[in-house]
């Protein structure tokens, strides 16, 4: 079972903010198929949001195949949810990023700027990929 | 879809003074509603009439319907009101207080009070004067929701409440509108609280609706924009104002767009989606421009 949190200052709607812990709990290997999603009032109890936009964010879950709700049951993650990234993969790579941050840090840089950079850093990668 | 709640051309004076000037809105059931607006916009004055503790001037709040000046029993037995300053009996212990709910409404479910008050971890035996003041107003919201009303009024609920207490009145309050489909309106100053546990929003600048509607329809429909002033013909060839900052070298707007408008890329001119703080105050503002100009 995963525990939702939100970032006020963060911009990023509500219902987003859910949905990409979701799927990143799914990425990550935190949430398997069969895993089931805290019930809506579980969520709404313990976020104290809107009850809508704990279902809005499972109904576009449930949209995308990452989850299938049974009423009555609860929410699981469904066998087609997309397979989590291998540890052998992410594991060498989260190490590597702390390495990168720590050496961040000792340059001076705090947290915002590390998070600017690091956007700077995908902004560059991708869009090159597009153009 | 049935409204919980209607301001029909609403009018209060108050001598010389108009508290509520032609107020005009509805809410659908079942929707969590901020009402928001500065001090003075009258918001307080609006769930007075529709409850009954003060007449319009002119015009009428419906509830389900039913308006306070008709059938005030009718509209009493659906709605849950709580008042700014949390009237309890500093005397009476909690459980006295439930008890006097239930002795003082028609329909009360005495163990539905009990567990909110429970869920709060308020004991029945502790005196009102003793609790703090977020147990307090989980003990008045109890108190409310014990009637099980259709409609919930809640004026300035987190007022005077620290960060932990806001968390669990909202944590209860939420929980209670999920369980019992009820419709809620609060008034608040705290935008962020609205835009965690509110789907409607409506904003009243001195005694006028300046604008209400579905929270995620309303934000969509708006952007803020930040561009060098001559941009500004351009801006209002796309969309409406609500309004703008001018300094020397830019200007920065608050804008309403129906469906989807292109704006030329570059050049300074920078468009991103509004949030609800700087809607609220953009329609605040606007309000305020307008009568400071009458």
């Amino acid at each position: 079972m995963i525990t939702f949190r939100l970032d006020e200052r963060s911009g990023v709607p509500t219902y987003l903010q859910l949905i990409e812990q979701v799927r990143s709990a799914v990425r990550y290997g935190m949430l398997r198929p069969g895993d089931q999603l805290p019930t809506a009032r579980d969520v709404v109890a313990q976020l104290a949001i809107n009850p809508n936009t704990v279902l809005k964010a499972y109904r576009e879950l449930e949209r995308g195949g990452v989850v299938k709700s049974f009423p009555g049951r609860g929410t699981f993650v469904t066998d087609e949810a997309p397979r989590p990234v291998a540890r052998a993969v992410h594991e060498p790579l989260r190490r590597a990023l702390r390495r990168w941050i720590a050496d961040a840090r000792r340059a001076g840089l705090d947290r915002d700027a590390i998070a600017d950079l690091l956007g700077l850093g995908l902004r560059d990668a991708f869009e090159e990929e597009i153009a | 879809m049935s409204l919980a709640f209607e301001a029909i051309d609403v009018t209060k004076k108050f001598g010389r003074v108009r508290a509520l000037d032609a107020c005009t809105f509805s809410v659908p059931a079942g929707r969590i509603v901020g009402l928001v607006g500065p001090n003075g916009a009258g918001k307080t004055t609006l769930l007075h009439i529709a409850i009954g503790l003060n007449a319009p001037t002119a015009g009428r709040v419906e509830v389900f319907g039913t308006s306070a000046a008709e059938d005030v029993l009718t509209v009493l037995s659906r709605v849950g009101f709580v008042a700014q300053e949390r009237p309890l009996y500093r005397g009476f212990t909690v459980g006295e207080t439930l008890e006097l709910g239930r002795r003082l409404n028609a329909r009360w479910d005495a163990a539905y009070a009990r567990r909110w008050v429970e869920n709060a971890g308020i004991a029945l035996e502790q005196r009102v004067e003793t609790l703090s003041g977020g147990e307090r107003a989980q003990v008045a919201l109890s108190l409310a929701l014990g009637k099980r009303p259709a409609l919930l009024l809640l004026d300035e609920p987190l007022g005077g409440l620290d960060p932990l207490a806001r968390r669990a009145l909202l944590q209860e309050l939420m929980s209670a509108s999920t369980e019992s489909e009820a419709t809620v309106i609060l008034t608040s100053h705290e935008i962020a609280a609205i835009e965690r546990t509110c789907d409607y929003l409506v904003i009243l600048g001195r005694g006028r609706v300046e604008l209400a509607g579905d929270i995620e329809a309303v934000v969509g429909a708006h952007l803020s924009i930040t561009a060098p002033p001559r941009y500004e013909d351009l801006i209002k060839s796309r969309a409406t104002i609500v309004d703008a900052q001018r300094a020397e070298r830019q200007i920065s707007a608050l804008v309403r767009v129906s469906g989807d408008v292109q704006w030329p890329t570059g050049n300074g001119l920078e468009v991103r989606p509004a949030n609800l703080e700087e809607l609220v105050l953009a329609y605040l503002r606007r309000a305020r421009a307008e009568r400071t100009a009458k």
